[in-house]
């Protein structure tokens, strides 16, 4: 059980500077404000561009975006203290929209890497293979791909299934959820939200999840959705608010927050 | 973050005549004059720290004396394999290998009993033929191994070098019709080794070879593997891997004739380079020949840099005389770690090392895992394990 608590929080990124003209680093989270309990499912909308993604890589860490000012916490503890695998290890979880390719690395033993590290003590071996063969199967992977390399040569839906079968696997506290629905076919959108409402059939666990389609909330009911413009949130609700912004899209935040 | 130093050659688009004196098509010569002591501007020589090579270049004989040989050959086969020795231009000596450059040329010219391992027409030698160089620290040794292998016979050569002083020593690989040979060259030298030399094959009418050369020990390492075609349909495998440490200079060379029509080469190296002053270089030549229709040929380098001080030279040229060809490609890259792959395994909660560990381990594992000898694919992971243990 653990509370995500994110204050105030102002991020940036290193643009480059010279290449477009812009110098230095450029503001993209302007003050964000969200606190994710346990159990609960809360769901980020917004259009392009405001900065939904920049607040994942945040919490989990990214070493592109800078945090200049605010705070979050997991369970009291300074998330913004830790380093990247720390914060795994404290129970933060990061389903990526563009999963990394790792040659050579394969699936199984990535997986049983990080099973080992995050439980700070190797799987039993028996159980193990079980565990993940159970989990293969539950997200329609076929049994070959413990065996390929991470993320290499996955397409975009095998990619996503990947992902949330480590979220399964790895069973952290909060899990947040980069526009996995992004790319998939109907059959696969099904497939990887059944996969994340087991994860939250656990009772306790917090699940941020950004999107940018009212698509996935289908098949994951969120308790919470906020509408995220311009690097802040403009305005929350309940699952009602999702159905509205299907029908009049995001038109009337963009022309009122220019 | 990925620097690529490709520097490509491509030379002629279709079909050159009065062709300009490029290092493709150097002079192969067992004449030693042929082969003039190098002064280090040369193209083929001018990446070298001639000045470490310890004389492995001068006309020196094998420095075997009363304290014992300047190195030891142990050959372990099957009774199907037959061993002997081959004088200067007996047959088959030579037909396989002739020297391109004043290493190889001292080496054959230094060596009057050639080892010569002979696999007879059809036959599969199902254990690895193990060919042990040990050589003597202080000493000087010259060696020209022929490795004859009968056409539709299949065997694999594991030849490892070992402990220290100066070696220049040739693999003369023939490889029958329909053969289907593998040879694994392993430098595992101390040290303070030299080692230079030139691997060449003539590789049958569809006929399959694979050259593995790993470079983990020496001072200095140098090394030309060669491969050119006796007939149309074989195919060559070219793969490398090597670890270079502080101060140590691991040269790869590799020339690939495709001289007949419907052949095929393959050339994957993989380097990683740690500490101050470690300096890789390969230099992957590929010339197709007019003849040549039909071939097909790729040639990849890519090196990963793990500290500051290191410098990594990659140089792919490829010379095309046809553009009647399946394909012909090359990759050259030179990089640090990839950052998000370190990103995506640390947010998977995996410890910033163990990180880097699994990167360098993948970086290398899908050219361990091509050589298909078990034994040696264990004692890579171990190597590479130890060798990271050093920086990561």
């Amino acid at each position: 059980m653990a509370t995500l608590e994110i204050r105030d929080l102002h991020v940036t990124v290193d643009t480059g500077g010279a290449h477009d003209g812009s110098d230095g680093p450029k503001e993209i989270l302007k003050g964000v404000d969200l606190v994710i309990r346990p159990g609960e499912t809360h769901a980020i909308m917004g259009p392009n561009g405001s900065g939904k993604s920049t607040l994942a890589y945040s919490i989990a860490g990214h070493p592109k975006y800078t945090v200049t000012r605010g705070s979050v916490t997991l369970d009291g503890a300074d998330v913004l203290a830790m380093k990247v695998d720390e914060r795994a290890r404290a129970g933060l979880f990061l389903a990526m929209q563009y999963p990394v390719e790792v040659p050579g690395v394969s699936v199984s033993n990535f997986l049983r890497t990080a099973k080992t590290a995050i439980d700070g003590e190797a799987p039993k071996l028996r159980t193990w293979v079980k565990d993940v063969n159970t989990a293969m199967a539950a997200m329609k992977m076929d049994p070959a791909f413990a065996t390929r390399s991470v993320n290499e040569g996955f397409s975009g839906g095998e990619k996503k299934r990947h992902e949330i079968l480590q979220l399964e696997l790895l069973d952290p506290q909060v899990a947040v959820l980069d526009e996995t629905d992004s790319g998939l076919d109907i059959d696969a959108l099904r497939v990887v939200s059944d996969g994340v409402n087991r994860f939250k059939a656990n009772g306790d666990r917090g699940v941020l999840l950004i999107t940018h389609y009212t698509r996935i909330l289908r098949y994951i009911t969120p308790d919470f959705v906020h509408v995220f413009v311009d690097g802040r949130i403009a305005e929350e609700g309940g699952p009602e608010l999702a159905d509205r912004l299907e029908a009049e899209g995001y038109d009337r935040f963009t022309t009122t927050t220019v | 973050m990925v620097t690529v130093t490709e520097s490509p050659g491509v030379v002629g688009a279709v079909e050159t005549s009065d062709k300009v004196a490029s290092h493709l098509h150097a002079v192969a010569s067992f004449d030693l004059a042929d082969h003039p002591m190098p002064h280090g501007r040369e193209e083929v020589w001018r990446f070298t720290p001639l000045k470490r090579l310890r004389g492995a270049l001068d006309d020196t004989p094998t420095h075997d004396d009363e304290s014992g040989p300047a190195a030891t050959y142990e050959v372990r086969a099957g009774d199907e394999v037959l061993l002997g020795t081959l004088a200067p231009g007996e047959e088959p000596r030579g037909r396989g290998l002739v020297p391109g450059d004043r290493a190889a040329a001292v080496a054959s010219k230094n060596t009057e009993k050639a080892l010569h391992v002979k696999v007879p027409a059809d036959t599969l030698v199902a254990e690895p033929v193990h060919i042990i160089v040990q050589g003597g620290a202080g000493k000087r040794s010259n060696a020209h191994h022929v490795l004859e292998v009968g056409t539709h016979a299949s065997v694999t050569f594991v030849v490892e070098h070992r402990g220290s002083g100066v070696h220049a020593g040739n693999v003369e690989v023939i490889v029958g019709d329909g053969a289907n040979v593998s040879v694994v060259s392993l430098q595992d030298w101390d040290d303070d080794a030299v080692h230079v030399g030139q691997h060449e094959a003539t590789i049958g009418r569809a006929a399959s070879y694979r050259h593995v050369s790993i470079s983990f020990g020496g001072d200095v390492v140098r090394l030309t593997s060669n491969v050119r075609y006796d007939g149309p349909g074989g195919q060559a495998e070219m793969l490398g891997l090597y670890f270079a440490d502080a101060g140590q200079h691991l040269e790869h060379r590799l020339f690939v004739d495709h001289n007949e029509p419907k052949t095929r080469s393959n050339v994957d190296y993989k380097g990683a380079l740690q500490g101050a002053g470690a300096h890789s270089v390969w230099v992957g030549d590929v010339l197709i020949r007019k003849v040549a229709e039909g071939i097909d040929t790729y040639e990849s380098n890519r090196n990963l840099v793990l500290t500051d001080g290191c410098r990594a030279d990659s140089i792919p040229n490829l010379e095309i005389e046809t553009g009647e060809i399946v394909g012909a490609g090359h990759a050259s890259t030179t990089g640090r770690f990839d950052d998000q792959q370190l990103f995506y395994l640390q947010s998977r909660g995996i410890h910033e090392d163990d990180a880097r560990r699994l990167v360098v381990h993948g970086f290398f594992n899908d050219i361990i895992r091509k050589i298909g000898i078990p034994q040696i694919e264990e004692k890579l992971l171990a190597t590479v394990e130890a060798e990271l243990e050093k920086t990561v």
